[in-house]
């Protein structure tokens, strides 16, 4: 059986891919064939399956595990192609499976979402869980904040190890599982972190009493300081951002609880080496100038953007879309405080009028309004030397990702 | 000048952006020179006398349970204030709970404050998109509904408007939620108030023109931006 769904699987894959179609087909074709094939593999793995979940920061912080564990010299199988779900699972396990059925990798470190974890956690055995948080995104799909809480409960239970939370989230810091471990701010920094539930009204001046293992104590610039076990550890960070710092905190307790031999000093060695991943915080270099890409989905995420980054001197763009990926509703725009950024050099995308009318209700300038989204980089990034920052929604993220990398504005 | 809002359950009610409601009306009155003071209503805080306008918005069921034993204990002081013309406009979660009774999908009936005679049941699909309606007295309206409810207008209910792009009150009978004296009630996110300029005047003038007992002329303001973002809105697939 499961030498037939390999052969089977790789034969779709091989048919798609010449008929220049997705990924996600051959692992649709094989859930239905053979249920059990995700599981049976999965289950060979020596050190198991991690899953990571929440709204934010699941992207990069897989990015961070996958590396830091393969630096210890394990080999670890990803979902790197942003298949987010239980199929494109199927789908890269097809691609690297060998046809005798060898599977050769040490743990699967697998990016999933709230609802597609848990389906996932029904077919496919999870040893290690690390849950980011819960905030509001696309609500149109899920239709509610505290059912996307349920939904992570569901994983945490399903996980047979240890589930690793972030104690300062409001509902991620109450899931309850067999064996937790927690992550953390110091107090100092749990006032720069609005959770959800701040974003609307008081902000929190005192991080969670629960002990955590490794908390995000301080940041200046891109160094950062993590206190593990009583020690602090320094680290130079090449990732941008104080939300990509505070996911560091908690690849640094999972990757601790899978391999609690290795000092704490080898991962934060090998942390200064990581970058960004696609699209949240790359850097690229137009005529002397620096323009950085940042993803924002959701209210939080933009808020903890806006944060980090508005004091610095630079220009911003923002490029808000409302295609199905991006979410239809643009409300959310509302929810996000922009007063501290002072002065906005463009807006684009499809709902560029609607982020040009949020600016306005905060009393920032807008200088300009162009809703095609070449036109507007190619004006936005063509202007001053200035060190430059593009804050896009998914879509707009990709497509303006292809504009500079197709270099079409140099 | 300066005029109070009253904003009800900022904590419990939330979603979807609703409080940008406030945020509108607070800049349009300050772009005219009017100041505005904004009081948050949490359940067990008292309602001053001299609310000028009212605000609540949409929430999830949680937040809808938690407020409904506060709603009852302030209601008289909201009807009162409501039927001597205080504008006040209530989205989605407490437009429902403006009415007689919504009942839950599990089979619970919270009990309404009957501002509106109006009913809500649950219903089995969820109603989730961009909206456009068509109403008498402020034109073209657009929003973002998501919701799974539906709402009966009672007899003598007038609808806030016609719809021409989404379900509406109920999917059935194209009424987009309830206008009753200066109390709208509407499922519109968006949020409602700043791609809809006019309507957002209306609760201004009103409140205005019942603190000073005249008529006023609002200072007219550049809504350039305004329209373009709902010109934009009503070409956007549902």
């Amino acid at each position: 059986m499961e030498k037939l769904s390999i052969i089977l699987g790789k034969t779709v894959q091989r048919i798609t891919r010449l008929r220049g179609g997705g990924s996600a087909l051959p692992g649709l074709v094989i859930e239905h064939f053979d249920p059990k094939f995700i599981n049976k593999e999965l289950s060979k793995l020596p050190h198991g399956v991690v899953v990571i979940s929440g709204t934010n920061g699941k992207t990069t912080t897989t990015k961070i595990v996958t590396e830091l564990l393969e630096k210890q010299d394990l080999k670890v199988f990803t979902n790197n192609t942003g298949s987010n779900f239980v199929r494109g699972v199927i789908s890269a396990i097809l691609e690297d499976i060998k046809l005798n059925g060898e599977f050769d990798y040490d743990i699967a470190v697998l990016e999933l979402d709230e609802a597609h974890a848990v389906k996932f956690s029904e077919v496919a055995p999870i040893d290690y869980a690390l849950l980011l948080n819960v905030q509001r995104d696309q609500l149109d799909r899920f239709g509610e904040i505290d059912h996307t809480a349920d939904l992570l409960q569901k994983v945490a239970t399903a996980t047979q190890k240890i589930v690793v939370l972030n104690r300062e989230d409001p509902r991620v810091g109450e899931i309850k599982a067999a064996k937790t471990e927690y992550f953390g701010l110091s107090d100092k920094l749990i006032k720069k972190f609005p959770s959800d539930d701040d974003l609307i009204t008081k902000q929190r001046t005192k991080s969670s009493d629960k002990t955590a293992s490794v908390i995000f104590k301080d940041l200046h610039d891109n160094q950062a300081t993590y206190t593990f076990g009583k020690k602090d550890y320094i680290v130079n960070l090449q990732l941008k951002g104080m939300y990509n710092a505070y996911n560091v905190a908690g690849a640094l307790a999972l990757c601790h609880s899978i391999l609690p031999n290795t000092k704490m000093q080898r991962f934060c060695d090998d942390l200064t080496e990581i970058k960004s991943a696609f699209g949240r915080g790359e850097s690229f270099q137009i005529n002397d100038a620096e323009v950085e890409l940042l993803l924002v989905k959701n209210p939080s995420a933009f808020q903890l953007s806006i944060a980090s980054f508005a004091d610095s001197d630079c220009e911003f763009m923002i490029a808000i879309n409302d295609k199905i990926a991006d979410g239809r509703d643009v409300s959310w725009l509302w929810n996000v405080d922009f007063s501290a950024l002072k002065n906005i050099k463009m807006v684009s995308g499809i709902r560029a009028y609607d982020m040009a009318l949020r600016l306005k209700y905060d009393n920032i300038k807008t200088d300009l309004v162009v809703e095609d989204l070449e036109a507007a980089v190619r004006k936005f990034a063509n202007g001053s030397k200035k060190h430059k920052r593009i804050f896009a929604t998914y879509t707009a993220m990709l497509e303006i990702r292809k504009i500079i990398s197709g270099k079409s504005i140099l | 000048m300066k005029l109070k809002i009253l904003h009800l359950y900022p904590r419990e009610m939330n979603l979807y952006g609703d409080h940008g409601n406030v945020l509108a009306i607070k800049r349009r009155c300050e772009w005219r020179g009017i100041k505005v003071e904004i009081i948050e209503h949490e359940p067990g805080d008292n309602i001053p006398d001299d609310i000028d306008i009212i605000f609540g918005g949409g929430g999830q069921d949680s937040g809808q349970g938690k407020i409904e034993d506060d709603l009852q204990a302030i209601a008289p002081k909201l009807k009162d204030l409501i039927d001597n013309n205080t504008p006040c406009l209530v989205i989605c979660g407490v437009y429902q709970l403006f009415g007689k009774y919504y009942k839950t999908g599990s089979g619970k009936t919270i009990k309404g404050i009957n501002v509106f005679n109006i009913t809500t049941d649950a219903g089995k699909e969820r109603y989730i998109g961009n909206v456009t309606i068509k109403s008498n007295e402020f034109g073209e309206i657009v929003g973002y509904e998501n919701h799974s409810g539906l709402t009966k207008l009672g007899e003598n209910m007038k609808p806030l408007g016609e719809v021409i792009v989404g379900a509406g009150n109920n999917a059935k009978d194209k009424t987009e939620g309830c206008h009753y004296k200066n109390c709208i009630g509407t499922y519109l996110h968006g949020p409602i108030l700043p791609k809809n300029p006019k309507l957002t005047d209306f609760f201004i003038a009103k409140a205005l023109e019942r603190k000073t007992g005249q008529k006023t002329k609002l200072d007219r303001l550049d809504d350039a931006v305004e329209n373009m973002a709902h010109a934009v809105a009503t070409k956007r697939p549902r």
